[in-house]
């Protein structure tokens, strides 16, 4: 059995994800979460796309930002925080 | 949040992002996407909409009867879709065991119920993106 | 500090369960079975569609996808509930 090497593009995108995920959860400010959140979510689009699912590649990118733009609207909604 | 340029490309963007997400639905049969990721596009783009002109204009585009009305008989429309296969002597949710017509490979025509029923779960899941935020920004007076 | 140690070794055990794993896309891989192998080769003459997602969402898995959009419809409803101030007839809270 030969094994698919993980090209060098693929494994920078796996690393973003993961400082993007340790990021999310370190910084305080709930509005800078959820946009590092909307790059997670396009480079976990672009990670789709690499295994060769276009279709979750879409409903990645589309849901991702759905949640990104509901997420939002809770914050402006609930927020304390001083501007 | 009222600025002139966001409001111009807005206008000139907007179009062909609904665009997008209608042939992303229309096409979910024979490319890769389909209703649900359509859908949301569809959604986005009211919502970018009421987001940029205001929530007032944004309301008069979508008004609160027709996403209640969309949310209400999405899945009723489903199940008629399915009720087609009983009524011509098959299971519920039947397409070629009920003896429709498949049509020819990779038009835009084919797959009989499939197109049909990806239309109707494609407005659904955008009426629900559409409801989700209006409910949530809307105040409480 | 005796969390971290935890969830270090937690985080020790999955990387040692992932690295046993096969690499993804091989056509020898265990959730390859005949199930798929069938939808695969049927899926143009049993539902006439491109797509195979689409036919297997759609099609072979359409109690799934109904049940999905039911799911939807409880989550707004339970949204509407919860935010929605009522005004005028219908006796709002």
């Amino acid at each position: 059995m030969s094994f698919t090497t993980v090209d060098y593009g693929t494994m920078v995108m796996l690393l973003i994800l993961v400082v993007a995920s340790l990021a999310m959860y370190f910084i305080k400010d709930l509005l800078h979460a959820v946009i590092v959140y909307g790059a997670y979510t396009l480079i976990m689009a672009l990670v789709w796309l690499q295994m060769n699912t276009p279709d979750i590649a879409i409903t990645e990118a589309a849901a991702g930002i759905a949640m990104t733009v509901l997420m939002m609207v809770a914050i402006y909604r609930t927020s304390r925080r001083e501007e | 949040m009222r600025d002139f340029v966001l409001k111009r490309v807005a206008a000139l963007l907007l179009p062909f992002i609904q665009m997008y997400g209608l042939y992303v639905i229309f096409h979910g049969h024979v490319s890769p996407g389909g209703s649900f990721a359509g859908g949301i596009v569809v959604g986005l783009a009211f919502i970018a909409f009421a987001t940029i002109y205001g929530l007032e204009r944004g309301r008069a585009k979508v008004p609160e009867k027709a996403t209640t009305l969309v949310e209400s008989y999405g899945t009723l429309w489903y199940g008629l879709m399915g009720m087609i296969g009983i009524f011509k002597g098959a299971p519920f949710l039947a397409n070629k065991l009920a003896g429709i017509d498949l049509g020819e490979l990779g038009a835009l025509s084919s797959g009989g119920l499939i197109s049909l029923i990806g239309l109707g779960v494609g407005i659904r899941v955008a009426s629900t993106m559409v409801a989700l935020f209006f409910t949530m920004m809307e105040d409480e007076s | 500090m005796i969390i971290l140690l935890i969830t270090l070794l937690a985080t020790h055990v999955v990387l040692l369960a992932v690295a046993e794993l096969p690499p993804y896309g091989m056509s020898g891989n265990p959730s390859y079975n005949q199930v798929a192998q069938r939808y695969i080769e049927n899926a143009r003459e049993d539902t006439g569609v491109l797509n195979v997602i689409t036919a297997i969402v759609l099609d072979y898995r359409a109690y799934d996808t109904m049940f999905e959009t039911i799911v939807l419809f409880t989550a707004v409803l339970a949204v509407i509930i919860t935010l929605k101030t009522t005004e005028g007839e219908g006796g709002g809270t």
